[in-house]
């Protein structure tokens, strides 16, 4: 199938070449960090994970949202989505090879990165996070490549796979629990020490992942003549929209928790954020920004007429995207080392040349998710022709 | 047929010799060989030990900035530690803070008398009894030792994923975010520097304690600091602990931190 990747449009190949220079600017400033150190980025001795670790975060959700399609075909028997689990799929996996790239550029010595397997350490979550995030990908490829390969030929798939598809499903849940669970157990890290924290990355995972997915729809509607189909899509988007809602609703019980509560610890790193605290606060614009974002998408999607207006469907789709990037990646892991342990605020400010980076990294994503969504729609449009 | 039949036994003879032959040359090399000291490696017959190291510091003898430096110069000289002015890449293993940012969360830090909120407090790695570095760390680069328990750090596994930075509640680690040799003032051959891309931290001074010599920053105090086994009753931290009011930073957390103050 893969023969059908390199035989595009002169459109397609633009794109493509789009990409792989953003990609390749990434990777030349890459090579400057890999030569300078990680001295070239805006992380301190306080804030010790940045962007990286932040656009890593987001798009373990990103990836795990993709089961918000997986289950109800394969669980519920939910037909109309065979337009579009493949999509799901696939977006999952460009996802995850994302995130195991930012989790790449974040390290000291990369070239170590193997000691994680060869001294395997159970009581680290970062060993989880490892097997699970690689297991997924895995997962995710053999599935959709196969599944698709079966329609591409007429037949129905391997039965081998349906254990394959079911692991899948709890799976995805895993990946983002386990990603919390790096934060969320660690003591005097009072931002990150909630139960919550997983089901709260899990809400913002069903929101963001399954709106990328519909803007991504109406891409592909668009620009080839593969129809994803409006019913997927309008069922996607109820999702979308109650997900936002419980992720807006964890995240006003955090600050109740907090503020009622009124202890210090769990509470000034919301005032920092928000607020700002002892004369700093750089994010407290973004931050509001992601609530305006959130509660816009929320009154696009849950009113059934605007739910249904493409136009504003993709508004509530890109506020959705958007506020949980700002809330989940930015917010969420600076915020939680402002204050540091000594109660000094030292603030993160991302540099330009990990912004490159960042957006090679999202380049070569997309580049992978292009490379994946053009066999899956050349099959799609294969087959029905 | 036949032929090819008596070669293949004759190669595999020789397969079996050849692999059975080097333990037997093995052996008679070593029994042929005159008694040669083998290298070792380990603490010496003066090493210091004790089953959990611990610290007391005697804040109330330290009055100003002055009698901290002696102390944060000798452990940051002796260790390769080295100075940078842009504050971001900052490493540090000793230094002294404030009072209410020491004992932030700890303690209350209102209307406490003058010299106190003025005193220098030295920080450091505390050598949690249960150390949170430990147990996220995903390579086992920085870990407990058995014997004495002092966290240590090898800087040859750190994979510099700065999971035990995120996971230790006193800020007591630092990362190379850039490679630090040339900025060590002078540097000493006893002990290794570091590259960039690793944690490092506050180590007890384990190299001295297995030549039988006290941590350098207990050395430079003058008395000030007092180091010694916490499980060993007539250890002098233990008597100092038995016999004043001493606290130590965030015990709600329930690391156990080994370094006590008393103020």
């Amino acid at each position: 199938m893969l023969e059908l990747a390199i035989k595009g449009s002169k459109r397609y190949y633009g794109w493509m070449a789009v990409l792989l220079g953003l990609a390749g600017i990434g990777f030349l400033v890459y090579l400057k960090q890999l030569d300078f150190g990680l001295g070239i980025t805006g992380m301190n001795r306080d804030v010790t994970w940045g962007f990286y670790i932040a656009n890593f975060t987001f798009l373990v959700g990103v990836a795990a949202g993709g089961v918000m399609v997986v289950l109800p075909y394969y669980l519920h028997d939910y037909k109309a989505y065979g337009k579009v689990t493949i999509l799901g799929e696939f977006l999952a996996i460009a996802s995850v090879v994302m995130c195991i790239t930012f989790i790449l550029v974040d390290l000291g010595q990369p070239m170590r990165v193997m000691n994680v397997l060869l001294y395997p350490t159970p009581n680290s979550v970062l060993f989880w996070d490892t097997i699970v995030l690689n297991g997924y990908l895995f997962l995710n490829l053999i599935i959709g490549w196969n599944v698709l390969e079966a329609e591409r030929q007429g037949v129905h798939y391997q039965s081998w796979l349906k254990p394959l598809i079911y692991i899948s499903i709890p799976w995805a849940v895993s990946i983002h629990t386990v990603t919390a669970y790096l934060y969320c157990g660690l003591p005097g890290r009072g931002f990150w020490l909630t139960a919550i924290l997983a089901p709260r990355f899990l809400s913002s995972a069903f929101a963001s992942g399954p709106a990328l997915l519909i803007l991504l729809c109406l891409v592909i509607r668009r620009v080839t003549n593969y129809d994803p189909g409006w019913k997927q899509i309008q069922s996607l988007a109820v999702t979308v929209a109650y997900a936002i809602c419980i992720n807006v609703f964890f995240l006003l019980c955090e600050v109740f928790v907090a503020f009622y509560s009124q202890i210090p610890e769990h509470m000034d790193h919301l005032k920092y954020l928000f607020v700002g605290l002892h004369g700093h606060g750089a994010y407290v614009p973004w931050m509001w920004a992601s609530m305006t974002l959130m509660v816009i998408g929320i009154i696009l999607l849950v009113n059934p007429v605007t739910r249904k207006n493409e136009l504003t469907l993709i508004a509530a789709c890109l506020c959705v995207f958007f506020g949980c990037w700002i809330d989940k990646g930015l917010g969420m892991i600076s915020g939680g080392f402002v204050p540091n342990p000594l109660h000094e605020v030292n603030e993160y400010i991302p540099t330009p040349l990990e912004g490159l980076i960042t957006i090679g990294v999202y380049a070569l994503g997309f580049f992978v998710l292009s490379i994946l969504f053009k066999i899956a729609v050349s099959v799609k449009e294969e087959v029905r022709a | 047929m036949d032929t090819s039949r008596r070669r293949i036994l004759q190669l595999l003879g020789l397969s079996a010799a050849a692999l059975a032959a080097p333990p037997v040359f093995n052996a008679l090399a070593k029994e042929a060989a005159a008694p040669a000291a083998e290298p070792k490696i380990g603490p010496g017959n003066e090493a210091l030990k004790a089953k959990q190291w611990a610290m007391v510091i005697d804040t109330r003898k330290f009055k100003s900035e002055a009698d901290v430096e002696p102390l944060v110069e000798a452990c940051h000289t002796i260790h390769n530690v080295p100075h940078f002015d842009f504050k971001r890449w900052e490493i540090k293993w000793l230094w002294a803070t404030e009072y209410q940012h020491a004992f932030s969360g700890t303690t209350s830090t209102r209307f406490i008398p003058d010299a106190v909120a003025h005193r220098p407090f030295l920080v450091l790695c505390n050598h949690c009894e249960n150390p949170p570095c430990v147990r996220a760390c995903p390579t086992q680069a920085t870990f407990k030792r058995e014997s004495d328990g002092i966290v240590m750090m090898d800087f040859h596994r750190c994979i510099g994923c700065r999971f035990c930075m995120a996971a230790c509640p006193f800020g007591a680690r630092s990362f190379n975010y850039r490679d630090p040799r040339p900025f060590i003032k002078e540097t000493n051959q006893r002990f290794p520097t570091r590259m960039k891309g690793v944690v490092e931290k506050c180590s007890f001074c384990v190299e001295r304690l297995a030549e039988g010599k006290m941590p350098a920053c207990v050395e430079a105090s003058g008395g000030k600091l007092t180091f010694g086994d916490l499980f060993d009753e007539g250890s002098e931290v233990r008597k100092l602990i038995q016999t004043n009011f001493t606290i130590r930073r965030k015990v709600n957390l329930g690391t156990e931190p080994s370094v006590y103050y008393i103020v």
